[in-house]
């Protein structure tokens, strides 16, 4: 009796202790600014999205390793042969935060909800895919019947695809294409995404949101995955400030920082800690070059313009994050697509740009007028367009000028197309090439440069098509080419992610895309 | 100072203000850009879908009418970039936090300012004056975003005294409200010495002194009163400034203070939240400028408004 007294005592404290001892299983975040909104629907922006991807779930969820596909929502999938019909089986256990099961009428809902044009989502082409997609976001059809969705049970989704699209699945995971709750978006209108109102369906529910102070996220008990999710809760601080989210982290605040200050990468590249973390991502930071201005007009000039940048100094010199050289527009290892580099690195290239600028007509430069270069205000925009100016002028003898504008006036610049050449970057959306080389293809609202090649938009509707990834691969090459023979996009360097990461945190892992779901994540 | 007098100024704010309503409103809509061009394309049809959302699809003389039709009301509208907040709510959640940075950056600003150039007026053209003068030059070369990663590294990171950022407890508040209150405790001590030396070769200084008072007594008694007027005319603006212009602050500091939305919604072309901070801020600078005319006329006597 006395020993299992003691025993009991013994055990209690030690529970006690451990209690008090056990790191707290709260993970605090740098992520940049404010969210707009936490509404999958509509907003944009990656510090929503970054939330967003644990405060919802779609179908379809990704291993943070390899980066395929995983069931999310859906446990199971069934692909008919001709690549568009998918079978959805939906998890029983799967529920939103009040309790409700989620169900099939749930992601029909939301997905009508995307494409309406009523909710004016920007993302609502990730709807297109969808049969009748588009036509209904575009007002051509009131009948939202007309879209390729059914519902045969609670538990089952059949989606009818416009085409075959090879990466249907990995889609699944962009927010817009996540599930909302019914009741509470149509009972909370606006409003629905505040704390006191929110129900969502991921691993972690929304506690507080605090404007330019925190977001606190706490695990959620209703989620089907559960017993994997190790963290209590997360916060995420809106710091927009490098240096201040830097600090934060030497002090042991934060866990993980948006970035690092790029007068600080040299610094913490050679700590040893293993803190400092740097891995390629799936964006491209290049020039826009109107084709309708002369004389970016002529296709010679562009190539010499092309050819006279060093981009390996560029990189090394100006850019300083370790990034990669771009001799290609879309970024390596997007959907297992490696595109060959077309831009020749060699000296060569330099006396290859003079000899076209001759053939277009202006030896070493004489008789070019000035090439005019915009970019939204920036002291990194304009570093590097600082030094293109320079490599111009002493390669080739192009004149050039830089002028900069502030960023919604820069906006309003390149929709009209009133520029010559104008600074641009781009993220993917999701893990395809088709991501990056749709964007060029005649009459796309992303295509800055007005430019307009019927072989190429052939190439891209085809890949749009092909089942076969190999045959796809192929198809996205030979529009690579196109794009570095036409230029009507002058690849710079392909993204770094850089960022500080506590050495505590475990289940954590580089990718290209910098997905990083923290249902898997812990603290030591 | 006639009531007739108060009731005049306050007679004069309104015409401005509905001046300053309509020049904000009109001068923010028509920069280029709007709050929902944006990198990526947006069809024709889901813009149109937007502005009808914001009314933006009426002519602008009637959301003007619209726009001041809710103002009368005391409502600001919702937020174009925050979604689900109004500006109301936006302005109730920061500006309690800008006011109470403000006004304990002033209290810091006052008590070191005060301090300083007391202590410099009183014994003029001694190491007691040369040494804070000095570093009054100093709080008022050096601006915020010198002195706030200074004093974060020093007593953040290094020594870690205090919290390098945030917004929390008693301990964040100390870093920021002494970043803010140097600059102007900087010149709030100029301007105290300046009046008192003046006050110092007044008549009535030499009959106290006269009357054998001892020179701790004449500053507390005799000359703050008069020699303070310059820091009160001063004061006004000051709070004002400091409420509004806390920006840098808030940002190195990362504070969820009014300062951060006033520029960012300039930069999000967030028409309401714009329209709403400016005419907040008009509305302190106002209020503050008045009260400090108050002020002046309680402590000087030779002053009158008719």
């Amino acid at each position: 009796m006395r020993r299992s007294t003691l025993l009991s005592c013994l055990a209690f404290s030690l529970g006690i202790s451990k209690l008090l001892f056990a790191t707290p299983q709260v993970l605090n975040i740098g992520n940049g600014s404010e969210p707009k909104d936490l509404d999958p629907h509509t907003v944009t922006g990656v510090p929503e999205s970054q939330i967003i991807q644990n405060l919802f779930e779609g179908l379809v969820s990704k291993d943070p390793q390899t980066l395929k596909p995983v069931g999310g929502v859906a446990e199971s999938w069934k692909v008919s042969k001709d690549g568009r019909t998918y079978i959805f089986k939906i998890r029983k256990n799967a529920k939103w935060s009040n309790g409700d099961p989620v169900t099939s009428q749930d992601f029909i809902f939301s997905w009508k909800r995307l494409l309406d044009p009523q909710t004016a989502s920007e993302y609502a082409y990730q709807g297109y895919y969808i049969r009748g997609g588009r036509d209904f976001n575009l007002g051509k059809v009131k009948d939202s019947s007309q879209l390729g969705l059914k519902a045969p049970s609670p538990e089952t989704l059949e989606v009818v695809l416009e085409n075959p699209t090879p990466y249907f699945l990995s889609l699944l995971y962009h927010h817009s294409l996540y599930p909302v709750h019914q009741t509470t978006v149509q009972k909370h209108q606006m409003r629905w995404t505040r704390p006191e109102n929110i129900v969502s369906n991921g691993p972690f529910t929304l506690q507080k949101w605090e404007m330019n102070k925190v977001i606190s996220l706490q695990k959620s008990p209703h989620h089907w995955d559960a017993p994997q999710v190790k963290l209590e809760g997360v916060n995420y601080y809106p710091i927009e400030k490098p240096e201040t989210e830097e600090k934060l982290f030497q002090v042991k605040k934060l866990h993980v920082t948006g970035t690092v200050p790029t007068e600080k990468i040299a610094y913490w590249t050679k700590d040893n800690s293993g803190v400092f973390r740097r891995h390629p991502y799936l964006g491209t930071y290049f020039y826009w070059m109107n084709v309708t201005r002369p004389p970016i007009n002529n296709k010679l000039v562009r190539k010499a313009l092309a050819l006279a940048i060093d981009r390996e100094k560029l990189v090394k010199f100006v850019v300083k994050g370790g990034q990669a050289p771009a001799e290609f527009f879309t970024p390596p290892g997007i959907g297992d697509f490696h595109p060959k580099a077309l831009l020749p690195k060699d000296g060569s290239r330099i006396a290859e740009a003079k000899k076209l600028l001759e053939q277009a007509g202006f030896p070493q430069g004489k008789g070019l007028p000035s090439i005019e270069i915009l970019y939204n205000t920036s002291d990194a925009h304009k570093k590097i367009a600082e030094a293109i100016q320079q490599m111009w002028k002493e390669n080739l003898g192009v004149q050039a000028t830089l002028y900069n504008q502030e960023w919604k006036v820069f906006l309003d610049t390149q929709h009209s197309h009133n520029y010559m050449v104008s600074r641009a970057g781009w993220i993917a959306d999701y893990n395809d090439p088709n991501t990056f080389l749709d964007m060029l293809t005649t009459g796309n609202g992303n295509n800055h440069a007005a430019w307009s090649n019927t072989s190429y938009d052939e190439l891209i509707a085809k890949a749009a098509k092909e089942k076969s990834p190999q045959k796809r691969n192929q198809l996205f090459q030979k529009a690579e080419e196109i794009l570095l023979e036409e230029l009507p996009v002058l690849p710079l360097y392909i993204y770094t992610r850089i960022y500080l990461l506590s050495t505590d945190v475990q289940g954590w892992y580089e990718n290209v895309e910098d997905v990083h779901p923290l249902k898997y994540v812990s603290l030591k | 100072m006639s009531l007739k007098y108060l009731l005049g100024r306050l007679a004069v704010m309104v015409p401005v203000f509905f001046l300053v309503v309509t020049l904000v409103f009109f001068m923010i809509r028509f920069a280029p850009g709007g709050p929902f061009s944006s990198e990526k394309s947006v069809s024709p049809a889901i813009l149109k879908n937007l502005e009808a959302k914001y009314h933006m699809d009426e002519p602008l003389s009637r959301q003007y009418l619209h726009y001041l039709k809710d103002l009368l009301h005391g409502d600001l509208g919702p937020s174009f970039k925050h979604a689900n907040r109004t500006v109301n709510e936006i302005i109730a959640e920061a500006l309690p936090v800008s006011l109470e940075l403000g006004l304990l950056s002033l209290t810091w600003a006052l008590m070191i300012g005060i301090c300083a150039g007391g202590l410099a007026a009183l014994k003029p053209n001694t190491s007691w004056d040369y040494i804070p003068m000095s570093f009054a030059i100093l709080g008022i070369c050096l601006p915020t975003f010198v002195v706030g990663p200074v004093l974060v590294l020093v007593f953040g990171v290094w020594l870690q005294w205090l919290p390098v950022a945030g917004w929390e407890s008693w301990q964040d508040r100390v870093l920021p409200s002494l970043t803010l209150g140097f600059a102007y405790a900087a010149y709030i001590s100029r301007l105290t010495r300046g009046g008192l030396m003046e006050i110092r070769m007044q008549d009535f200084i030499r009959t106290a002194r006269a009357k054998g008072l001892s020179e701790s007594d004449i500053l507390l008694k005799h000359s703050l009163r008069g020699g303070l007027l310059p820091v009160i005319s001063y004061l006004g603006p000051a709070l004002a400034g400091i409420i509004t212009g806390a920006l840098v602050t808030e940002t190195i500091f990362n504070i969820p203070g009014l300062g951060r939305f006033f520029i960012e919604s300039a930069v999000n072309r967030d028409y309401t939240v714009v329209m709403g901070t400016s005419l907040l801020y008009f509305t302190l600078i106002f209020v503050c400028n008045f009260l400090v005319d108050i002020f002046y006329a309680l402590l000087d006597p030779r002053v009158k408004y008719v």
